[in-house]
C-alpha cells in the first residue's frame, strides 16, 4: 500500500507544461522533419527513412563524428586525471579551502561564447598575449592556418574551462573520507600511491563516474567554444558533429537531413552514456554487492 | 617490545605546534591532558578507562605519534621518539570504527602492512594464515572487504593491527564499541589470550569499565586530562584512590556517604559505623583545619557487594527501599539510610527482608577527605 | 494500545520482519531486545509509519494506522545518533515540535520549561547543539520528543552512544521521565543487561521474528525457546548437547565419560525427540559442590578475566565456548584444569528439533 502525496503532483504540473513547451514539442517537430522531404512553398512529402540512411552513408558525417570522437576522447583523458591531481592538492582545512574553491569556480562562471572570445584572442599572433609569445619564442603558431595548432588551442581551451568541473565533484568526494583512513594508512606504512588506489579512489569512485559522464556528453556536444574560436577551420578540420549540423540545418537549409542528422546524434549520445553506465554499475556490483 | 615512557607531557589544543614538545605553554587554552610521568612495562596489557573528554585519546595518539604533544617527551625503550612519525615508531593501532580497504580481499587487507614493509612472500603468507585462523575467518579470506557486515569489518581492522609482530605496543582505540555484544565476548577474550601468548604491549583505550578491568593488567583511570589512578582491577576495586574512581568503577558504583569522623567511629546522621582503622591524624587535621576556617568534606565509602540487608538491626540503619532492579544473576536494591541514597547488592536467591537493616563489612569500608583516599592507622 | 497482527516485509527479497504479531500496552516500557540487523529498527519503522508492511495490520487503540503518513501519526521518535537541528539553539529544537503543531506562544514556553527542568537542561536553554556534550545533546533529543506529549514513543537504541556510566545514569531517570504521559514507550536495544535493568516487557527479536513476548525478568527466568534464552543472555549461554536414554538425560562429563542429569521430582516429558540441548546461565556455575544433586565439569582453563569483584573463567566444553562467572580472584593460568558444579534444576532443557522449552 502506498502512501503518495498527490497534491506533489499539482507542483510539478507547471514545470512538466514548461518542459513541453521548449523540448518535448520542438523534438517533435524534429521528428516531424526527419521524415519528410518538400519541394519548398511548404509542402512536405513523406520520404521514410531516407534521410537517415543517407546521413549515415555520407563522408561527411562520418569525418564529423570521428572528429567529435577524438575531440571527447582527449578531452577525457587529459581532464580527469588532471582533475583528479588538482583535487589531490587541494587543502582540506583552513582559509585556503575557500580561496581554492573560489578560483576553481571562476572558469565555470564565464558564459561560453565568452570563453570562446576570451581564447580567440588570446591566441592571435598580432594582439594576443598567447599567440605573440609563441611566435617570438620562434614558435610557427598559428590556429588559424594550421590543422595541428588550432585542435591543441581548442583542447587547451577546454581544459582551461572545464577541468574545474571535475575538480570540484572529486574534490567534495575526498573531503568526505573520514580521517580515521589516513590515520590507519600511515600507520599501516603505505605509500602515497597505495593510499590513492586504495582509500582516495574507492571512495571517489562515484562522483568520478559522474564528472565523466558529465564531461563526455558536454564535450561530444561541444559548439559554441570551437565555433567562435575557429569556425570548423581551418577548413574543415576542427568541424565537430554540432558544427556540422548548423552548417547543414541553417547555412544550406537541408532541413530534412539536418533532423536526421540531430536525431541520429541524440541517439549515439543516448547509446554511449547508456553502455558507459551500465557497465560501470556493474562493475561496480561485481566488486563486492552493496553500495 | 618496548618500555613506554612518558616525561612531561602535556597537552593543550591549538597552542602553536612549532617544534613538539617544546612550546611555552598558552594561558588562556585549557589543557586536554595535564602534566604526566609514566612508565609503561614491556608486554604488559594496560587500560586508559574514563569517560568521554578525560584525554585518553590525546594519549594514545601522542603515544602512537598521530598527535605531537605540546609539552614534553615520549620515549621508546629509552630513545626519544617525540619527533617521530607512527611509521617510523613502528607501532599498531586499532580505531573505533572499521578501517578496510574496501577493493582489497580479507587477505589482502591483512596483508598489506606487511607488504608495505617488504617482507618475503612466504612470511606474509603464513602470517596471514595465522591472523586468518585466530579471528575464524579462515574461510572468507577471498571475499572483498567491502561486503562484509561491520562486526566482521572490524575484526579485519583488528586483524590488521595483530599481523606484525614485531610491533613496539598496539594500540586499540575503542574497538569494540560499534560490536554487538556476544561478539564483543568473544573478540575480547581473544585479545586477553592474544596477549597471554605473544606478550605484546597494548594499550586499550575504553569508557567502558568491565572491558578495561577484564583485559588490563593495569589500569589508568583519567579525568579531566590528569590519571586519577594507576593499579591492577583488584587495586582500584578494593582501594580506589579517589571518590572518582570508586564511582566510575563497579556498576553500580561505589557508595559515597557524607559522615562526620571521630578518630575511629564515623557519624551517618544517627547511626555511629566502627571503623577498622583509626584516622587520628585525620581528625585532628580537621578539627585544625576547622579553626583556621576550613572546610573538610569527609566521606565514606563502600560498594554495593559489600553490604547487605538484615531483616534485624540498629534502628539508626532501617533502610527505606526506593527502588529495585533484578538483573538476573543479582539484585540491585536502591534505598536510603539516614536519608542519604545508598545501593545494595543482593545476591540471586537470597531474599530481601520485609524491614531491612543495613549491614557493612567494616573491613570494606575507605574513608575520603575531600575526595581523595585516607590512610588509617591500625588500632 | 499498539497492536501489530501478522506484520510481514521483504526488503529486495530478503524477509525483514517475518509474521510478528504483538501488544504493546501503555504507560509501560516496552523493549525490542536483539542482536543488530534482528529487525528491530525494521519493526520501529513500521510502528512509525515511515515504511509500510507487505502483510499484516498495525493498529492503534484498534484503529487501524496502515496509510496514514507519518505526518500525521502522534508519533516521537529518538535515534542513537544524537540528532538536533544545528543551528537553533536547545530551546528552540525542544519547541519546534510544538511551533509546528501551531501551539499558543505561553503554553509552549511553559511546556518547553517544564520538560527542560525535568531533564536538567535549564541553564542551556541559549545554547546551540554543537556546543554541550553527547549526553546533554541526547538529552535535547529526548526533550524533543517528550515535549510532543505523543502518544507513541520510539526510543532506538537512544543510549548506545553514550559513555559507559552515562548510560546508566541516563537509563535510571528514562522510565519514570516518560511515566506521566501515558503513551506506549517502545525501547529498542541490543543489551540483555540493559533490558533487565529498565524492566518492562520485551520481546526477543531473532532473524525477523519474535521469538518471546512478556514480563522481562520472567522471559530471562524461563525462556520458552532456544533463541530467546541465547538473545537474552549476556554472557553469552552456556550450551551443551544432551541425550535421553531410558528415562533419564546424559550429558557429557569429563574424558569422554558422560553423566546423568538429576532433575529431581520434574517429570520426563512427553517428547519424541531424544536429542536435547542444555542451556545454563555462566553465574549458576561454581566452583565448589553445593549439593549431591549437581552435575560436573572438569575442563582445561582457556583465559581468565578479572573484572574487580568477579571473575570469567573461559573454557571449552562439548566442543563450545564455555564461560562461569564466579565471585572473586580466581587465579586459574591458561592450561590449568578446573572443575565446575551447577544445580541441574537452574538449567534450560530444549528440544533440539523445535527448541522448545521442557519445563516452563
Amino acid at each position: 500500500m502506498k502512501t503518495q502525496n498527490n497534491k506533489a503532483w499539482f507542483f510539478v504540473s507547471p514545470v512538466l507544461l514548461l518542459v513541453a513547451l521548449s523540448a518535448i514539442i520542438p523534438l517533435m517537430t524534429v521528428v516531424n522533419y526527419s521524415v519528410q522531404d518538400s519541394f519548398g512553398n511548404n509542402e512536405f512529402f513523406w520520404v521514410g527513412t531516407e534521410w537517415f540512411q543517407e546521413i549515415l552513408n555520407s563522408e561527411r558525417f562520418h569525418n564529423a563524428l570521428q572528429r567529435t570522437l577524438l575531440f571527447s576522447g582527449l578531452v577525457l583523458l587529459i581532464e580527469i586525471p588532471l582533475g583528479i591531481a588538482i583535487a589531490l592538492a587541494m587543502p582540506k582545512r583552513g582559509i585556503g579551502v575557500s580561496v581554492c574553491l573560489v578560483l576553481m569556480a571562476l572558469p565555470l562562471l564565464i558564459p561560453w561564447n565568452v570563453v570562446g572570445t576570451i581564447w580567440q584572442v588570446f591566441g592571435r599572433v598580432d594582439i594576443g598575449l598567447l599567440g605573440y609569445g609563441l611566435s617570438s619564442l620562434g614558435f610557427d603558431y598559428n590556429y588559424t592556418q594550421d590543422i595541428f595548432d588550432a585542435w591543441v588551442t581548442l583542447i587547451v581551451m577546454d581544459v582551461w574551462h572545464w577541468t574545474s568541473l571535475v575538480v570540484l565533484l572529486c574534490y567534495s568526494g575526498l573531503v568526505s573520507i573520514p580521517e580515521v583512513y589516513y590515520q590507519a594508512a600511515r600507520i599501516d606504512g603505505a605509500s602515497r600511491w597505495s593510499v590513492f588506489r586504495f582509500i582516495q579512489l574507492p571512495k571517489i569512485k562515484r562522483v568520478l563516474l559522474i564528472a565523466v559522464l558529465l564531461r563526455f556528453m558536454d564535450s561530444f556536444m561541444i559548439y559554441t567554444e570551437p565555433f567562435v574560436v575557429t569556425g570548423g577551420g581551418p577548413g574543415n578540420s576542427t568541424t565537430f558533429l554540432s558544427i556540422d549540423l548548423v552548417q547543414m540545418a541553417v547555412g544550406q537549409f537541408d532541413l530534412g537531413p539536418a533532423a536526421a542528422m540531430s536525431l541520429i546524434y541524440f541517439l549515439i549520445i543516448l547509446l554511449v552514456c547508456w553502455v558507459f553506465y551500465t557497465v560501470m554499475t556493474n562493475y561496480d556490483q561485481q566488486q563486492g554487492g552493496q553500495n | 617490545m618496548a618500555n613506554i615512557e612518558l616525561q612531561n607531557i602535556a597537552h593543550q589544543y591549538g597552542s602553536g605546534q612549532n617544534s613538539p614538545g617544546q612550546n611555552s605553554p598558552d594561558e588562556n587554552i585549557p589543557y586536554a591532558l595535564k602534566n604526566m610521568n609514566e612508565l609503561w612495562q614491556d608486554g604488559g596489557a594496560y587500560a586508559l578507562l574514563g569517560p568521554s573528554g578525560c584525554g585518553k585519546t590525546t594519549l594514545l595518539n601522542i603515544i602512537s605519534g598521530l598527535l605531537q604533544p605540546s609539552e614534553g617527551r615520549v620515549l621508546f625503550d629509552g630513545l626519544d621518539v617525540t619527533g617521530l612519525s607512527p611509521e617510523q615508531r613502528n607501532i599498531a593501532q586499532v580505531f573505533q570504527f572499521p578501517v578496510v580497504y574496501d577493493t582489497l580481499t580479507v587477505a589482502q587487507n591483512l596483508a598489506f602492512p606487511l607488504r608495505n614493509r617488504k617482507l618475503p612472500k612466504q612470511q606474509i603468507e603464513a602470517r596471514v594464515a595465522e591472523v586468518l585462523k585466530l579471528l575464524g575467518m579462515t574461510d572468507r579470506a577471498g571475499q572483498r572487504a567491502h561486503s562484509l557486515s561491520a562486526d566482521d569489518k572490524q575484526k579485519i581492522s583488528l586483524g590488521r593491527g595483530l599481523v606484525r609482530t614485531d610491533v613496539n605496543a598496539i594500540l586499540f582505540d575503542e574497538p569494540l564499541t560499534v560490536i554487538d555484544p556476544h561478539l564483543k565476548w568473544q573478540l575480547r577474550t581473544e585479545l586477553k589470550k592474544i596477549h597471554q601468548q605473544f606478550q605484546h604491549t597494548m594499550i586499550y583505550v575504553t569508557h567502558d569499565q568491565t572491558e578495561a578491568l577484564t583485559f588490563a593488567d593495569k589500569v589508568i583511570v583519567m579525568y579531566e586530562g590528569a590519571v586519577v589512578q594507576i593499579g591492577t582491577p583488584q587495586e582500584l576495586f578494593e582501594h580506589p584512590a579517589h571518590t572518582f574512581v570508586g564511582k566510575f568503577i563497579g556498576s553500580p558504583g561505589m557508595n559515597v556517604m557524607q559522615v562526620d569522623l571521630h578518630g575511629t567511629s564515623a557519624r551517618l546522621g544517627d547511626a555511629e559505623i566502627q571503623l577498622p582503622k583509626s584516622y587520628e591524624s585525620a581528625v585532628s587535621e580537621e578539627e585544625g583545619a576547622a579553626s583556621s576556617g576550613f572546610k573538610q568534606k569527609v566521606e565514606l565509602g563502600i560498594r554495593p557487594e559489600h553490604l547487605s540487608l538484615l531483616p534485624t538491626g540498629p534502628d539508626e540503619l532501617r533502610a527505606d527501599i526506593v527502588g529495585i532492579e533484578d538483573v538476573g544473576k543479582h539484585i540491585v536494591v536502591r534505598a536510603k539510610v539516614q536519608g542519604q541514597g545508598i545501593d545494595v547488592i543482593v545476591k540471586e536467591g537470597v531474599g530481601i527482608p520485609e524491614s531491612p537493616y543495613l549491614s557493612l563489612t567494616p573491613e570494606k569500608l575507605n574513608v575520603y577527605q575531600n575526595s581523595y583516599l585516607v590512610q588509617g592507622q591500625p588500632r | 494500545m499498539l497492536e501489530l497482527r501478522n506484520v510481514s516485509r521483504r526488503v529486495d527479497g530478503e524477509l525483514h520482519i517475518d509474521d510478528v504479531s504483538l501488544q504493546l500496552q501503555r504507560g509501560e516500557l516496552n523493549i525490542l531486545l536483539g542482536p543488530t540487523l534482528s529487525g528491530k529498527t525494521s519493526l520501529m519503522r513500521l510502528m512509525a509509519g515511515l515504511d509500510q508492511p507487505d502483510s499484516g495490520d498495525i493498529l492503534f487503540d484498534g484503529n487501524s494506522v496502515l496509510g496514514v503518513p507519518v505526518q500525521q501519526r502522534n508519533v516521537a521518535m529518538v535515534y542513537q545518533q544524537f540528532i538536533n537541528y544545528p543551528t537553533l539553539s536547545v530551546y528552540e529544537n525542544i519547541a519546534s515540535p510544538l511551533r509546528v503543531a501551531r501551539l499558543a506562544k505561553e503554553e509552549i514556553e511553559k511546556r518547553v520549561n517544564e520538560v527542560a527542568s525535568l531533564l536538567q537542561l535549564t541553564p542551556m536553554l541559549q545554547r546551540k547543539p554543537s556546543e554541550l556534550s553527547g549526553g546533554q545533546q541526547q538529552r535535547v533529543a529526548l526533550a524533543r520528543a517528550m515535549v510532543k506529549r505523543a502518544e507513541l514513543v520510539l526510543l532506538d537504541e537512544p543510549l548506545a552512544n553514550l559513555d559507559y556510566k552515562l548510560r546508566e545514569e541516563l537509563r535510571s531517570e528514562l522510565p519514570s521521565l516518560f511515566a506521566e504521559q501515558g503513551a506506549v514507550l517502545v525501547y529498542a536495544t541490543t543489551e540483555p543487561m540493559e533490558a533487565l535493568a529498565l524492566g518492562g516487557s520485551t520481546a526477543c527479536l531473532h532473524e525477523g521474528w519474535v521469538a518471546q513476548f512478556g514480563p522481562t525478568l520472567g522471559i530471562f527466568k524461563r525462556p520458552k525457546l532456544l533463541q530467546a534464552a541465547k538473545v537474552f543472555s549476556d554472557p553469552p549461554l552456556n550450551m551443551a548437547s544432551l541425550t535421553l536414554e531410558s528415562g533419564t538425560f546424559s550429558m557429557p562429563a569429563a574424558n569422554g565419560t558422560r553423566q546423568n542429569l538429576s532433575l529431581g521430582d520434574k517429570n520426563l516429558p512427553e517428547s519424541t525427540s531424544s536429542e536435547f540441548v542444555m542451556g545454563i546461565r555462566p553465574h549458576h556455575l561454581t566452583l565448589e559442590r553445593c549439593s549431591e544433586n549437581d552435575f560436573e565439569l572438569e575442563a582445561r582453563i582457556d583465559v581468565t578475566e578479572f573484572s574487580g569483584s568477579e571473575s570469567f573463567i573461559h573454557f571449552e566444553f562439548d566442543q563450545q565456548a564455555w564461560v562461569a562467572l564466579v565471585h572473586g580472584v580466581v587465579d586459574a593460568p591458561i592450561g590449568s584444569t578446573l572443575k565446575f558444579f551447577a544445580d541441574p534444576n537452574k538449567a534450560f532443557i530444549f528440544d533440539a528439533a523445535n527448541h522448545n522449552s521442557l519445563y516452563q
